[in-house]
Order: C-alpha cells, then structure tokens, then sequence
C-alpha cells in the first residue's frame, strides 16, 4: 500500500470490467442497491446490473482481485459467484442477428403487401410494371440480407451431401426471387415478391422466438453457476502473498486457501487441518477430513480453518479437467440426434420438388410454353414452400418450454425436448439427485424455543454445511436467533460463546457417535445435545419413481456409494441400485444399456455424473448440481422436488405429439392447395392467403400446448 | 399519378427511418434486460 498514495495524482489506469452472477436480484430496490452500493467500495468504478440474466457487470481498478470484489457484493447482502467467460455471447450476438433479420424482412413484407395490394385492386399497365419495380427494388436487398441464415446452413447441410429443411425454403425462396425478376423485367402481370419476403418473415419468427427462449434457458443455468476459483493466493519465496489467476498457477507453487474459498489448483496440503467440500466429484455432502499430506483436487470447497496447498497440478492437468475432457467425448453421440424437422424435410423435400418438376414436365408435354410451364412450377413450389413446416417446430417447443420454465423447468434447446420424449429408461444418481444432496438436521423440534434461538445464532457464524443445514431448517421454523457474546470460531471445532452468561457451543461431538453418520453436538452449560443430520430424499422421490413408471420408462440407480447405503433408498423406490461405480463406469453403464437398445434419461447432479449426462440420450440436473452438469444437463431443474422430471418427460411427449400435428396440417394444408397450383390458378394473392393461413393455424395448434406442464 | 410519385418515396422513407432506429436501438444494448428496464422506472432517485 506505501506505493499508493502516488497514484491518486496519476491519470486513471484503464478500469477492467467483471462479470458476477448474482441469482439473488429480483425487485428494483436490489438494482439500486447494487449499483448505488458497490461504487462506494474504493477501486470500483461503476455497477451495471442485467436484472434478466442475474448479472453484475463492474467496472474496477485492475488492482481489485475477483475475491475482493465478490467480497463487496456479499457485504451488500447478496450471494455471488464470478463468472470467467460467458459463453453465452457468442449466442446473444446470433439472436441479435437473427433479430435484425427479421426487422429487414418485416419491413420489406409489409412495403411490398402495400404495393401488391395495390396490383390486386387492380393497377395496369405503366403503374403495374412500375410497382413490380419498386417491389424488386425493396425485395433483392431484403431477401440478399433476411435470407442469409436459412442458404448458410442449406449451403452447409449439401456441402455434407444432407438435405434439411433449410434446403427447400432457400430453393423457393430463391426460385420465386428469380422468377418474379424475370417477370418484372418482362413487364409481365404477376411477381410473387410478397411472397417470397413474406415467407422469410414468418421463418425468421420463429427462428427468433426460438433463439429467444434458449438464450433466457441459458441465462437462467449461467445464473445458478457456481464457478470453480478463477485464482489463488500464492505464497512467493519471501513469505509475501499475491493474487494469482488460475491459469497463471504452477505446480511447486503454494496457495494459501481461507475457509469458504474453492480450490484452483490439485494439490497436496502441507500445513493446516480442514474439512474440505468433495461434493462436486463425489456427490457426498459430508466434508472430508485433510492434514499435512493429504491430496486435495481442484473445485473443492474448503470449509474449516485456512491451510496452505503446494500446487501438483493446474489447468488442463487437473481432475477436473480430466472429467471434462470424458465428458467431451461422450457427448459427440448427441449430435448425431437428427431433429424432427430434418427427418421430415428429408422425405418433403424431394417430394415437393419431383411435384414442381413433373407439372413442368406435365404442361410442356400439354402443349404450353416454356415459360408458362415454368411459372407454375415456381407456383408450386411457392405453395409447398414449408412455411407453416418452418413454424410447425419451433412454436410448439417454445410454447412448451414457456411453460416448463414457469414449473421450474429450464430446458436448454429444442432437440433436447425431442429427445426427452423418445426416452425408455431413466436412470438415476442417488445422492443430490434421488436424495437432497446436503445434510437436514433431525429432531429440532426437540429442542426449547430459547436452545433454538441460541443455535441459530451459533450456526449461523459458520460456513460449515452442517451449521448451514442447521440455519435453514432453524429459519424455515421461523426462529429467531438469541444474542451471543464473545462469539469465537475455532477452526475444526466449532462455534463458542456466551449467552446471558452461559457458555454455550456449537460443535463438534466429543464422542465417535457413529463411523458413517453426520452429527454436531450443542452444549449449554454442562447440558450437551447430540443433533443428527441425514441427507433426506426428496420429498416425492418415490412418487415420481413410480409415475414415471406408470408411462412406461424403466428406471434404475446408479451411485457411486456403497451398496449398503443404496439397500433403504431401493426398497423404498422399489428400484434396482448399482453400487460402487466410478465416472466411467457409469458411463460404461449408459453405453451398455445404449447398446441393447434402451434411451437412457440420465438424471444426475454430481460431476461424476457428467459423463454419463454427456452420453445420455437425453439428461436432466437438479439446480444444486455442479456446475459442468448443470452446462452438459439437456434441462435443469429448480427447487427441492423431483416431480419435474416426470413434468417434463410427459410435456416432451405431449410436444411432440402437437408438433406431428402441426405437420400434419400443414403438409394436409398445402396438398389442399396443390392441385390448384398444378392447375396454374394460384395467382400471387392466393399464394399470400394460403401461407397466412396455414402459419396461423399451426401457432393456434402450438399454442394448446400453454397447459403441457401441468 | 404524380401524387403516388411524392408519397411512395416518402413512406418507404419513412419505413427506412423506423428500421434504422430500430437497429440503432438494438445495436445501443436498449432490448438486453427488459426485465431490468421495467424495474428502473420504480428507483426513486434522491
């Protein structure tokens, strides 16, 4: 600090902006108080808070460390977690494209609906061809620019020699473009240009409303990330401590690690004595005892005293990483998961443009010209163009997604709800996922309404899981916590101080009460009571086990416990349990049911479960999951009950049923108008009708589906 | 006649001008929290 007071005068050193996730901001006082709160801090610029993605964006001195700055948002009364780097940009400035899009296509349908109404009522001659002109010159930008989304990924889908259904939509997009040009230039009496426009708009709708509802699922899982350390205090030669990012660490290094910090680095402890946090590698809550000597992996939770941990391993060498990169390869089979609607374009597709080339084919034999014959294949192909196949996908996912987010379902993109539906068998992790994934204290309600005030203010000076478990089954009872004196923590011993001149405590037990069981013990006075902690299924584990067995899904758990551990939960689930298996054998045991034909649902929590997530057919993570099973999890879901997986697996069902409906209509829809394309009576205004029409019956049809998370 | 050759620049002008004060608004960052935005109006500022 001696050098600082120099730099007061100095010019201002370029300000370094952070991202911080803040899932806690709801009500405009949190803005204020965020952005009024944080500048007070000395070394912090400014606060922008995005109340949509629960997000802070500070603008700092580069000197201030992301602890620090955490630090100050705490002090404000709000949990946050840094976040590294959003991934999610690259999305937002997709839809923003998308969205631009859409803007130049609606302005260009509606200018050119104007002029053709005009034509309809009947202009001729001179005004006719003039309007024709205008409608070009509005339509070649608009289509050059709005189309560019759908020819990229035609152009991609035929460089790989596949068809989607971007194919045929470019095909008659750019068909109609040229045959109306061609019109026009020929003073000739239709030109489809609202058409082709008007179709582009539609699409681009439902493209965006579709981008719009991933992005928000994902700003809702980037909300609930609990980053790994993104840096560590590390102890240089002359005992001096400075901040070191992640990537910057070293093995040989040694980090000085406060109670209630993660890990960045693996490595082995050489000094101090901890409890420390494995649940995001094991899916165990209970915190594991370290001393000098004891290895420790990067992204645990160090919840006792400080201790300092000589690196062995950073970056790509760690555990952590080792399971991604699994993770990684397993997730290379989901991306062989055809969507729907490229399933069916691959039939369409070819249907639609055999029927253009035969009526061609058809009128010449007939007699008619060239370029007659040619008109009304462009017509057809106009009238079959999937406008409403565009929507038919896109607006029953959305609407679903809609309202699983509103049961507390985020479900990421639209192939993961096809995908849901196809699933056979579920196969489930036991803790964190069958069960809560942390310890709820028993017998509280044992204890006098004074001991429980007394506890409460006792646990809560702690960071330890268990006086955390203890603060929200005292607070959910809505205890008020007593006044303590001399409040002292002792690391790896538990919380003393004095009430009304009573020495009360909150700590560890003096006897081994049991090897496996979790346990804390409140002493006052002389008088000592043992509190025992489980870690309690969710409340509607068996119900929901059951439901998903009555529509027809196999279920089995998978849990890297001991087999004994598993015998109550199984009985009570009335379900098969695998015991003893390790990250990979777990996804050993999705290949293998894969493998004899099952779609396997994985629903997983802990990041041993993040290979078989990866492999799944389809995968599911409860809120409280670590963080890269939350980022693989095709949904996530929020709150302590399991029912949103059966929720979500029967509204999957149910949207794929509405989408082969809107299908369904919309192919019935265009074979209705076909024969009078193939006739050669569509005229431009027909063609408008019939495309309205069949898009908004096929939202009307999508939008049933408001009810589908009920 | 000649009317149509006045208004119709006019309206497409006038169409151009809502679109680019439509991309200007979205390229300014006005469409990224509207949740937030609906909040703001209920800060009192002291």
């Amino acid at each position: 600090m001696a050098s600082q007071p120099a730099l007061v005068e100095a010019p201002p050193v370029e300000a370094k902006e952070s991202l911080f996730a803040v899932p806690g901001i709801h009500c405009a006082g949190c803005i204020s108080k965020i952005e009024n709160g944080l500048p007070q801090t000395p070394g912090i610029r400014s606060a922008r808070v995005n109340m949509s993605a629960k997000r802070v964006a500070i603008s700092h001195d580069p000197a201030l460390t992301p602890p620090e700055l955490k630090a100050a948002i705490v002090a404000l009364g709000f949990d946050a977690e840094p976040l590294a780097d959003p991934g999610q940009d690259v999305a937002a400035a997709e839809g923003r494209a998308l969205v631009r899009a859409l803007a130049v296509a609606g302005f260009a349908a509606m200018n050119i609906m104007l002029l053709s109404v005009s034509i309809w009522s009947g202009a001729e001659g001179a005004t006719r061809t003039m309007f024709h002109w205008l409608s070009a010159l509005i339509a070649l930008p608009a289509v050059a620019y709005a189309g560019r989304p759908f020819f990229r990924s035609a152009w991609a889908a035929l460089r790989q020699e596949r068809t989607n259904m971007d194919v045929p939509i470019s095909i008659g997009v750019l068909l109609t473009t040229a045959m109306s040009l061609f019109e026009t230039l020929r003073g000739g009496e239709h030109a489809w240009f609202d058409g082709a426009v008007m179709l582009l708009f539609f699409l681009l709708a439902g493209r965006c409303l579709d981008s719009m509802m991933r992005a928000r699922a994902r700003a809702g899982v980037a909300a609930l990330l609990k980053q790994t350390a993104p840096g560590a205090l590390v102890l240089d030669a002359g005992g001096r401590s400075g901040w070191t990012a992640a990537s910057a660490l070293r093995p040989g290094m040694r980090m000085i690690v406060a109670a209630g910090e993660r890990l960045a680095a693996d490595g082995r402890v050489v000094e101090g004595e901890s409890g420390i946090d494995l649940a995001f590698l094991t899916g165990e809550s209970a915190p594991v005892r370290v001393r000098a000597g004891d290895v420790v992996q990067a992204g645990a939770m160090n919840v006792e005293g400080p201790i300092t941990v000589e690196v062995t391993a950073a970056g790509a060498d760690t555990v952590i990483a080792d399971i991604a990169r699994l993770m990684e390869e397993a997730g290379q089979g989901k991306s062989r998961h055809v969507q729907i609607a490229d399933r069916a374009a691959r039939y369409y597709a070819p249907c639609v443009h055999l029927l253009a080339a035969l009526s061609f084919a058809g009128w010449m034999i007939a007699g008619a010209g060239a370029h007659q014959a040619l008109l009304i294949a462009v017509a057809v192909l106009l009238i079959t163009c999937p406008c409403a196949l565009g929507l038919a996908v896109p607006a029953a996912q959305i609407v679903a997604c809609g309202a699983l987010m509103r049961r507390g379902v985020l479900v990421k993109d639209g192939s993961a709800l096809e995908r849901l539906a196809e699933v056979s068998e579920a196969l489930f992790d036991k803790t964190g996922t069958l069960t809560l994934g942390r310890p709820v204290p028993q017998g509280l309600d044992r204890l006098g309404r004074e001991d429980q005030s007394i506890l409460l203010a006792l646990a809560r000076v702690s960071r330890h899981p268990l006086s955390d478990a203890l603060r929200q089954g005292l607070e959910a009872r809505q205890v008020a916590p007593a006044s303590l004196d001399r409040i002292r923590e002792i690391p790896g011993e538990g919380v003393f101080a004095d009430h009304d001149g009573v020495a009360v405590s909150l700590a560890r037990p003096r006897s081994v009460v049991s090897l496996f069981g979790l346990a804390s013990e409140y002493r006052s006075g002389e008088r000592a009571v043992l509190l025992h902690f489980t870690d309690a299924l969710r409340p509607d584990a068996v119900e929901t086990l059951r439901e998903l067995r009555s529509i027809g899904l196999k279920t089995l758990i998978a849990s890297g416990d001991r087999p004994e551990a598993l015998e109550e939960i199984a009985r009570a689930t009335g379900t098969t349990a695998v015991g003893h298996l390790r990250p990979a054998d777990k996804l050993a045991l999705v290949g293998r049911l894969q493998a004899r034909g099952e779609k396997v649902l994985m629903v997983g929590d802990g990041l041993n479960d993040g290979p078989a997530l990866a492999a799944g057919h389809a995968s599911m993570a409860p809120a409280s999951a670590s963080d890269a099973s939350q980022l693989t999890a095709d949904a996530v879901f929020l709150g302590d009950r399991l029912a949103p997986v059966a929720v979500t697996v029967r509204a999957a069902r149910r949207t794929i049923a509405v989408v082969k409906q809107n299908f369904a209509l919309a192919i019935g829809y265009n074979v209705l108008a076909v024969p009078l394309a193939v006739a050669g009576k569509v005229t431009p205004l027909v063609a408008a009708i019939a495309m309205s029409t069949s898009s908004l019956i096929v939202i009307a049809n999508a939008l049933r589906l408001k009810g589908a998370a009920k | 006649m000649t009317g149509l050759g006045l208004l119709i620049p006019i309206a497409l002008f006038l169409g151009l001008l809502g679109l680019a004060a439509f991309f200007w608004a979205l390229r300014d960052g006005q469409f990224d929290d509207s949740e937030g935005a609906a909040a703001r109006i209920l800060i009192d500022e002291e």
